[in-house]
């Protein structure tokens, strides 16, 4: 499988990342690469075969759903390239 | 004053509790050769100032007869540790000037154990890198040289800066991660010891997400008994990180007898690379050999779905990262780019990780973002996961027949020349990891222990896998291999 300019476009912005019209196309190459190295994975038998899903077998933790943490908005916000009034801000997205 | 910079964790915590030396002196002397060694560049950020009032507390302590085995020890902290009001950017632009507002679980235990942070280590962005060039502060250089030569070499990577700083005496040991061998490549390419833990056993929390099923930090020390005492500080249940194992952390000091008679030690055929050099293949027999002399017995062992490992990691890991790194969005911390006029949020996003995110990072959370997408998911990333329980299960084979612990050559080479690899194609340095990565698709523990020299004078290293959350065996067996290999050398002081 061969990732064309339009596939690097659309995967670029699955990814939001920008990038330019002329980077298409190396970047398109570089890809195809990488998968072609993973194309030896069709090489093994995975008939019957479950998907790992956890590293170590363990069951999922649980906990009760109640607020246990928070109340300090403005350690949350102090990182921010721009907070405003108690919130993140963003440009406009809605007209 | 005696030069303190030689000494290993174990020596300093002796001679802190003996008042040979208080913690303070110690913390001098380390913060001096920080500053002496910008050539490095191993470290992206020092802290004196916190070091100092560190080193404080830990002589106060040391006074009163409290003071745990860490109490005292001056570390460096690979920059992925979330560390509170300490610039942490994990080698990133996009997390420019990020400063957390909490400490990771791992430093937590660290400081809450006496231990001393001279300052923040340089690693590749993200943890994704095995040369410390994809770092956004530019790459870390070894303190080793081949021979005479003056070329600067890699001291390997991600945790690059935590292996150089180590290896040149800028602290007595220091946090490493490691997500295909972000520990004990680094390790191996510079003459320490790298351990990787059982998945689990050390909590993630507050450490900068890469590929979170894979990631696991764990010490570089000097010494394999250097590792236990910190390995034991870092570990532990933590509720804060869902993965975290809830089990006892055992005395792993005390595990260290030297004692290896009658362990079965697995020598896996498909680890014998075609290509590989012949110091390498040399080590590793030697390496079995000194073993087979302690009383362990050697066994041929077949672990047939190795070649597959490297592939599986390369859709899982990216698949793992994109998610994982598309909280960087220009709003909440670091890096936002400017927008013009009629542009918006879309813009913005874009825009601010293309600045914000180097070439390697880019095009892993692009081949992520492919491999989950629909059409794909089934062919690629589900593929990937049932081949990483065939990986899984090759372990569980071995380990069931009774084998105790499994070594491997730790990298398939010695270290290389910074830029060595720039015009490459990306897979040729994946393949650093080719040892290394199995062990973190599996959960298991392993470590890298240096084992002798190359041709050129670089250090090379073998490595143990071991069972799950069987770290004290696998130390201890990488405790005989360390005094059976006697390595003792030391990089020339050019800096």
């Amino acid at each position: 499988m061969s990732i064309d300019i339009k596939t690097a476009r659309k995967v670029a912005h699955l990814a939001r990342i920008e990038v330019a019209e002329d980077a298409l196309p190396p970047l398109a190459d570089a890809l195809s690469n990488i998968l072609a190295f993973m194309e030896q994975l069709n090489e093994v038998d995975i008939t019957g075969v479950e998907p790992m899903t956890s590293v170590t077998p363990m069951a999922l933790k649980q906990r009760r759903d109640v607020v246990n943490d928070g109340g300090y908005p403005d350690k949350i916000l102090s990182n921010a390239p721009d907070a405003r009034e108690g919130f993140f801000a963003v440009p406009k997205v809605v007209e | 004053m005696t030069d303190l910079s030689k000494l290993t964790i174990a020596e300093a915590r002796n001679g802190l509790r003996k008042g040979d030396y208080t913690a303070s002196e110690l913390t001098g002397q380390y913060l001096q050769a920080i500053e002496a060694a910008q050539a490095l560049n191993a470290y992206s950020t020092s802290t004196p100032e916190i070091a100092r009032a560190q080193a404080k507390a830990a002589d106060a302590r040391l006074a009163r007869g409290d003071a745990p085995a860490m109490c005292g020890i001056p570390l460096g902290i690979k920059d992925l540790f979330c560390t509170k009001g300490v610039q942490t950017q994990a080698g990133s632009h996009i997390l420019d000037g990020f400063k957390p507002e909490y400490e990771s679980t791992i430093t937590s235990q660290l400081f809450d154990a006496g231990a001393v942070m001279l300052g923040k280590l340089n690693m590749d962005e993200f943890a994704m890198g095995s040369s410390n060039e994809t770092s956004y502060y530019g790459p870390v250089t070894s303190p080793w040289r081949r021979g005479n030569d003056d070329t600067p070499l890699t001291p390997g990577g991600s945790s690059g800066g935590s292996a150089a700083a180590v290896s040149a005496d800028l602290c007595l040991g220091a946090t490493g991660t490691d997500t295909g061998g972000s520990i004990r490549q680094p390790a191996a390419f510079t003459g320490i010891v790298g351990v990787k833990p059982t998945y689990g056993r050390c909590s993630r929390w507050g450490v900068v997400a890469f590929a979170s099923s894979l990631d696991q930090a764990g010490p570089m020390v000097k010494t394999v008994r250097d590792s236990a005492i910190m390995l034991e500080a870092m570990a532990g249940h933590d509720p804060k990180d869902s993965t975290s194992a809830n089990l006892p952390v055992p005395d792993f000091e005390a595990a260290l007898t030297g004692d290896i008679r009658g362990k079965k030690i697995g020598i896996p055929k498909e680890y014998r690379l075609d290509g590989m050099p012949e110091e390498i293949e040399v080590l590793w027999r030697e390496g079995a050999e000194m073993l087979k002399a302690a009383g362990a017995e050697i066994v041929d062992i077949s672990l047939p779905h190795t070649k597959y490992a490297l592939p599986a990691y390369y859709v899982i890991a990216p698949a793992e990262a994109s998610s994982n790194l598309s909280r960087y969005d220009g709003v909440k911390y670091g890096h936002r780019a400017k927008i013009k006029p009629g542009e918006g949020i879309t813009e913005m996003y874009e825009r601010t990780r293309a600045e914000g995110f180097g070439d390697e990072v880019q095009r892993r959370v692009m081949i992520g973002a492919y491999v989950l997408s629909a059409g794909f998911y089934d062919a690629y990333y589900i593929r990937a996961q049932k081949v990483r329980t065939l990986i899984r299960q090759d372990f569980e084979k071995v380990f069931a027949e009774g084998i105790d612990q499994i070594l491997t050559p730790a990298t398939p080479s010695a270290a290389f020349g910074l830029g060595e690899m720039a015009d490459a194609d990306p897979i040729k340095m994946y393949l650093n990891d080719v040892f290394t990565v199995t062990v973190n698709l599996a959960g298991l523990p392993g470590v890298s222990v240096p084992a002798g020299l190359d041709a050129g004078g670089l250090p090379l290293g073998l490595q143990l896998i071991g069972q799950p959350w069987n770290e004290a065996d696998m130390l201890n067996t990488a405790y005989a291999l360390e005094q059976a290999c006697g390595f003792a050398a030391k990089p020339d002081h050019w800096w």
